[in-house]
């Protein structure tokens, strides 16, 4: 029984993480057509941007409001969304929305081997360290077992995330002309949309979700060179499962995920990367575009 | 006729001038050609897919399925004849890829893309974790003989580039046929319209899984080759990275020429070592600007600056 | 010349098709039964269900309901594929070509497909055997002169005619020609149409063609079924059908709608 609990609290935690890395992804494929190789670099580049501006608080007398970091974390976001988006989607990306969706792959991919090296050069190849506001909070116990508190203030502020994402879309007003442009793109310009403002709008808040994943994570490793390169691969598992562009299927995907690498975890850890791979291919076998299908109809 | 008698030209041209140049090359320069041409092998591989419209993000999978044969054999059994080893390789990826081909060829674009990638991330975290295969560091791998001869120093680097400008020569020459084929056709018209295809009788989806098996064989022998060249095998060669510096040289090259990939994987094996010794942080970053300019510039890849496709006339 | 066409099997039949899509019905009950040789065609307003049957026959669509008979063989399950090699063509109202590749080309992919064996790895595309036939069937639709052109730089006639061609490739017993004049300048219409039923004619194919052209219409079908709401409203010689009122008030617009009823 407390194996099970163990796997379900862990696997909602890291489910947690996976949905704010994953998210941001899915938006921005959803209206901007474009699967972003490069948004694990985005993740990187926001925790090592926290990695430096949380390492400044402290050193400038932080310690004074230690709680004061989490502000500093998610500026730290905020400021590479708003520096790198504008960029890379108005200097670049926007050349490519009418074209192939792989051709969005391979710029993406040439913009992950940028920053990858645009990322040594900024910050070096030596790991930094911000353990500050992971041990901030303490520890909870959860029965038997000890946790620290900011695991479960992960999924907390991921649950707001999900949250705001949904209500931001589903409640208000610039929010529901994207949701329009996820549904139908061409019907949407035709019906006046700016869709210049919705794309930078869309995409930025996908470099925002992607530098906040980074932040949050930042405290919980050693942010070191390569640490995008694995969420990427993970992310794009998450929202493949969850359907492409679909917000609901990425927390679906998320979690599915997250609680199946729990438990191989715990049962077979030397399953560990294969089972993620392994349920998004038993999901695709049964719905071949993911659980929450945007379906696609031609017109002969 | 006139088409045939240019395959042989080129074939013969290619031959002397790899086999004649390879005489002078410095033994570095020696194998980073024997390293880019194996390689080239595994984009052209990517090249092929293309024809018919799909990219593969996941070509890395065979690239390691045949290094692994390579460094298991030697280890495990002692084989180290490079013909039995290639063998080997051809086999191995024709099962994996007979089995997976078919599967994939019901997706299409960025769906085929992140499949084939995950398939070969499966293969990287199945060999990570695998103590007994080396694990993360993967294994050494014996020096290959060529059929009792066993070569050693400048000997055995020229030995195993000429294997390998004869192995590419060959299968350029044999894939330039298929390109120009009915098979090769019908690609290009399923980049086009892949509905009209249907509609006039043709299975997509086997095109695309005969596809896909050839690109798998041309993976296991560039992974074979490239695994004996190196001495050593480990699980990076599964690793989407791995598989996405195959599509770099796929998309530099273009679809139109053969030649031009190779000289694209020779491009790409240059900037590497260059940068490796002169700016060792930002060599992906050329690479990236590289990326971008050649999407931006040359949407057909260099390949177009060697072959035009030619008009329906005469 | 009409002794065995009696009592035959039809060349293609239908019986009870049913097709919707959510609340919207594309077709309902759609019967008929096309003899060897006919050279029907099928009009309506856009959205009664012409191209809808069109994509049952040809199998881009299943139906709801019903069953679908080509020469007395059930095909209602088949895809494009299958129909088109069981010897049903069809031509597309926005021409299906393969954009990258020049008209030869286009003729070429259409013939190496056209080949009972799958198409080779081994076998030229381009040997002069294929390219001779290629030659003759676009100098048969007079398309000859556009051999290595791309599709982006072809005349709207041009396409539709080297859509029709490379349907015709197979040598099929029915072809389905959906809007074959749609587009095109109105005093290439008669030309087209002479070309196309003349070659559809010497190869004794079966044919139907969706046409709003109603001149069209009367000068090439020996028969006319009217769509309405996915349904057939009339079906009959072509005079016969443009005088009957319901037609005229829902098809061809001569006759204004009830007001009420």
């Amino acid at each position: 029984m407390d194996l099970l609990l163990v796997i379900l609290v862990d696997g909602l935690i890291y489910g947690a993480w996976l949905f704010i890395i994953s998210v941001g992804l899915t938006l921005v494929f959803g209206v901007l057509g474009i699967l972003n190789l490069a948004h694990g670099s985005l993740y990187a580049i926001g925790a090592y941007a926290t990695a430096t501006a949380v390492g400044i608080y402290f050193a400038y007398g932080g310690d004074a409001f230690p709680l004061g970091s989490y502000i500093v974390m998610a500026f730290s976001a905020l400021l590479v969304a708003v520096v790198i988006a504008p960029i890379l989607e108005r200097g670049l990306l926007r050349h490519f929305y009418h074209r192939d969706e792989v051709i969005g792959v391979l710029v993406t991919y040439g913009v992950f081997l940028i920053l990858e090296d645009a990322i040594k050069l900024i910050w070096g190849v030596d790991p930094l360290f911000v353990y500050e506001p992971y041990d901030l909070l303490g520890m909870v116990e959860a029965g038997p077992l000890f946790y620290v508190a900011y695991d479960f203030l992960v999924i907390a502020v991921s649950a707001v995330t999900g949250f705001a994402v949904w209500y931001f879309l589903n409640r208000t007003r610039r929010g529901k002309v994207m949701l329009a442009v996820i549904h139908d793109r061409e019907m949407s310009q035709t019906m006046g949309v700016n869709v210049d403002k919705v794309f930078l709008l869309a995409f930025g808040t996908g470099v925002f979700l992607a530098a906040f994943g980074g932040a949050l994570t930042a405290p919980m490793i050693s942010v070191s060179p390569g640490i995008g390169v694995n969420v990427i691969i993970v992310a794009f598992a998450v929202i493949i499962i969850g359907g492409l562009g679909s917000i609901e299927g990425a927390a679906l995907g998320a979690v599915m995920v997250g609680i199946s690498r729990a438990a191989s975890v715990h049962l077979m850890p030397e399953l560990e990367l294969f089972i993620i791979y392994f349920v998004m291919a038993v999901v695709l076998f049964f719905r071949p575009e993911g659980i929450f299908v945007r379906t696609q109809t031609r017109k002969i | 006729m006139k088409a045939l008698s240019d395959i042989r030209i080129t074939t013969a041209l290619a031959l002397v001038v790899l086999v004649g140049g390879g005489q002078l090359l410095p033994d570095w320069a020696l194998f980073l050609m024997t390293i880019a041409l194996a390689k080239g092998l595994v984009s052209l591989g990517i090249v092929m897919q293309m024809r018919a419209g799909l990219v593969s993000f996941g070509q890395g999978l065979f690239f390691c399925i045949g290094a692994y044969v390579s460094g298991l054999m030697a280890n495990f059994t002692g084989v180290t004849d490079i013909f039995l080893l290639t063998a080997l390789a051809v086999l191995a990826c024709l099962a994996v890829g007979g089995a997976f081909g078919p599967l994939l060829a019901n997706y299409r674009g960025i769906f085929f893309a992140m499949l084939s990638l995950s398939l070969s991330m499966i293969l990287y975290g199945v060999l990570s974790k695998m103590n007994s295969l080396g694990g993360t560091d993967g294994l050494n791998v014996a020096a290959p003989t060529f059929a009792g001869y066993a070569p050693e120093g400048r000997d055995l680097s020229m030995t195993l580039y000429l294997y390998t400008v004869v192995i590419v020569v060959f299968i350029g020459a044999m894939l330039r046929t298929g390109f120009d084929s009915q098979h090769g056709l019908v690609s290009l018209a399923i980049r086009s319209n892949e509905l009209r295809v249907e509609y006039l009788g043709a299975s997509v989806r086997r095109t695309n899984a005969i596809n896909y098996v050839i690109s798998a064989v041309l993976g296991g022998i560039g992974g074979v080759i490239t695994g004996l060249a190196i001495g050593h095998v480990d699980p990076e060669y599964a690793y989407w990275t791995t598989s996405g510096e195959f599509v770099f040289v796929a998309i530099l090259a273009g679809y139109l020429s053969i030649p031009a990939v190779f000289v694209a994987s020779i491009i790409l094996e240059l900037v590497r070592s260059f940068s490796n010794l002169y700016f060792p942080n930002t060599w992906q970053m050329v690479l990236g600007v590289f990326l971008l300019v050649i999407i931006l510039a040359l949407p057909n890849g260099l390949g177009s600056l060697f072959q035009r496709r030619r008009e329906g006339g005469s | 010349m009409s002794d065995s066409s009696t009592g035959a099997t039809p060349a293609l039949e239908t019986r009870g098709l049913m097709k919707s899509f959510g609340a919207v019905t594309a077709a309902h009950d759609i019967t008929v039964s096309v003899p060897e040789k006919a050279v029907w065609s099928l009009i309506g307003t856009n959205g009664a269900g012409k191209t809808t049957f069109v994509n049952m026959v040809t199998g881009y669509l299943h139906p709801d309901e019903g069953t679908i008979l080509f020469q007395g063989r059930d095909i209602t399950r088949l895809g494009p594929r299958e129909v088109t090699r069981a010897g049903i063509c069809r031509s597309f109202q926005i021409p299906q070509l393969c954009s990258e590749l020049t008209v030869l080309e286009n003729m070429l992919v259409s013939l190496a497909i056209a080949d009972p064996k799958p198409p080779s790895f081994f076998r030229k595309a381009r040997e002069s055997a294929a390219e001779d036939r290629a030659m003759q069937i676009l100098k048969r639709f007079r398309i000859e002169e556009y051999r290595g052109r791309l599709m982006s730089e072809l005349p709207a006639g041009v396409r539709k005619l080297l859509d029709i061609a490379m349907s015709m490739s197979g040598h099929p017993k029915v072809m389905l020609l959906d809007e074959p004049t749609s587009g095109v300048a109105a005093e290439e219409k008669f030309p087209i149409m002479d070309l196309v039923m003349e070659a559809l004619a010497a190869e004794n194919v079966t044919t139907l063609f969706v046409e709003h052209d109603m001149e069209i219409v009367t000068r090439y079908s020996d028969r006319v079924l009217a769509f309405y709401d996915g349904r057939i409203i009339a079906d009959d010689a072509p005079g016969d059908v443009l005088n009957d009122p319901q037609v005229q008030r829902y098809v061809t617009g001569t006759l204004a709608p009830e007001a009420t009823s």
